[in-house]
């Protein structure tokens, strides 16, 4: 049995090495990028409509040399169930949609809550563009040059507490703007989440763009998750809120079908959907199919995150 | 209704789907993902021909024009075009003979254990359609027949089983198929009644 002494320092009174390092990093950054900035300045002054051309840094360390899918694959082919539940609803229903001005609330175990605009999430950044595989949960796969942060440095400013064990995200609620929402197909909003050391892993994105412009709405402007190695559906889209719990935080889809769609929902090639196989994948384009990799083929970064985990029960 | 045309001019409304299909394979409209496209069409055009075929004889007894009874052998064989055509995008575009994975799917994943199920049952009922067997069969070929009813239940769970949220297209496909058959019951007396009262 495992006994659990108590601590003579509570946790919540150390600073994670990681975080200081990380915040003095941050400063020489906000240096660095101090010209980066007024570039950024001009995007956001033109309301960052869709198509604007983003100024970006290419991550080749993080980025896949594999073949693009075609622009209007990507966003013409998508999952997002506010606009509708076929794959051409959300390009085709989702022009009223408003993505600017956009802000975001960010509350739960941290010292900087609060809400924040599109803007000042952005603009002390520096936008790099990532060459990500995504894998949807449905056995068809892209490549995708998003266009982002990583999710850890704009979290980091908000400065996390050491009880902040997971991250959770919410999606906008606009009925009137997303025509998908006037059914209950999923229990509105849409809701994902993160372990905190997920959210923190330096493959995960916080996206504003692809294909070096913008973010379409179809594809969750104007701000939006990206984390590669997890099926399709965690990468929500369209955020509204951050919020940093304690516990494990609900997940729509597993609120939708709980022996489907676990928390963690990795890409696993070993551990089918109850009811179709995930060993295979179609890339998008491609007529044969290909099969799909551990993490989605990112398990050198990020099999570590599970070390000990049984996958088939966390799935 | 009973103009020697009608048949002609039925057999090439129901080649539409197909010729919609062809026509968006040529101009690239069958979405960034086209397999899965001509698989969904395909399959939801059996199922809607299936239904159209279990409608003509409630019609006929609504409608009280027997004539109808002439089309119910072709709309039903258009359901199996359909199917066919469904089948083997799955054999050919989706797994390109792929027995290992074929055999595996229809054992382990139910929705395609029904949906294979389903087709299976139509190929005795498609070869026996003809004048002559439906004569060589006698009273079998009614009891051989009454498949459809099982085949279509089937159908209905192959599709409900294999959406992820949004279940109502199968379910309103479903709720029709209850309508069909209740129009069925012995009990229910469709307009029939009138009919003997004037006798």
């Amino acid at each position: 049995m495992l006994l659990k002494t108590p601590d003579l320092i509570k946790p919540s009174e150390i600073t994670d090495k990681q975080l200081y390092l990380n915040r003095r990093r941050f400063i020489r950054a906000g240096a660095q990028y101090g010209m980066a900035g007024a570039l950024l300045n001009t995007v956001s002054l033109t309301g960052a409509l869709a198509g604007t051309k983003l100024s970006t840094v290419r991550n080749d360390e993080y980025s896949t040399d594999e073949e693009l899918t075609p622009y209007d694959a990507v966003t013409s082919y998508n999952n997002f169930y506010e606009f509708g539940t076929h794959k051409s609803d959300p390009s085709e229903n989702s022009g009223k949609f408003k993505p600017q001005p956009w802000s975001v609330v960010v509350d739960g175990e941290c010292m900087k809550p609060g809400t924040y605009a599109y803007e000042d999430i952005i603009k002390p950044h520096q936008l790099e563009e990532r060459i990500y595989r995504l894998r949807c949960v449905e056995a068809w796969s892209m490549v995708i040059p998003w266009v982002g942060i990583p999710l850890a440095d704009v979290l980091k400013r908000f400065e996390p507490t050491s009880d902040a064990k997971y991250v959770a995200f919410t999606t906008v609620m606009r009925p009137e703007e997303m025509p998908g929402m006037r059914r209950k197909v999923l229990d509105w909003p849409y809701r994902e989440g993160l372990r905190i050391d997920e959210a923190m892993h330096p493959l995960t994105l916080l996206t504003v763009g692809l294909y070096g412009e913008v973010l379409p709405n179809q594809n969750g402007a104007p701000i939006r998750l990206v984390v590669p190695w997890k099926y399709g559906f965690k990468s929500i889209k369209s955020i509204v809120r951050i919020q940093f719990k304690r516990k494990t935080p609900r997940t729509s889809w597993n609120m939708s079908a709980p022996q489907e769609y676990g928390f963690y929902s990795n890409v696993n090639p070993e551990v089918d959907h109850p009811r179709w196989s995930q060993g295979k994948e179609r890339r998008i384009g491609e007529f044969f199919k290909r099969e799909t990799l551990m993490f989605n083929g990112y398990a050198d970064q990020v099999a570590s995150l599970y070390s000990g985990m049984d996958l088939r029960k966390n799935y | 209704m009973n103009s020697r045309w009608s048949k002609p001019v039925l057999f090439l409304l129901c080649t539409l789907p197909f010729c919609v299909l062809v026509y968006n394979g040529f101009t690239n409209n069958l979405t960034a993902n086209p397999i899965k496209e001509i698989t969904h069409f395909t399959g939801e055009w059996a199922l809607r021909f299936l239904l159209i075929t279990l409608s003509i004889t409630p019609l006929r007894k609504i409608t009280r024009k027997n004539a109808l009874i002439r089309f119910r052998r072709m709309l039903g064989l258009f359901a199996f075009f359909y199917a066919c055509l469904h089948f083997s995008t799955y054999l050919v575009l989706d797994q390109f003979f792929d027995w290992n994975e074929i055999v595996l799917d229809v054992a382990k994943r139910p929705y395609i254990t029904v949906g294979f199920s389903a087709f299976v049952l139509l190929i005795p009922l498609a070869v026996t359609s003809t004048n002559k067997m439906a004569q060589r069969l006698g009273n079998n070929w009614r009891r051989l027949h009454s498949l459809i009813y099982p085949i279509a239940v089937l159908v209905i769970f192959h599709y409900l089983w294999l959406v992820k949220a949004d279940i109502l297209p199968p379910v309103i496909y479903g709720l029709i198929l209850c309508l069909l058959l209740v129009l069925r019951w012995p009990g229910l007396k469709l307009g029939k009644r009138p009919v003997l009262r004037h006798t």
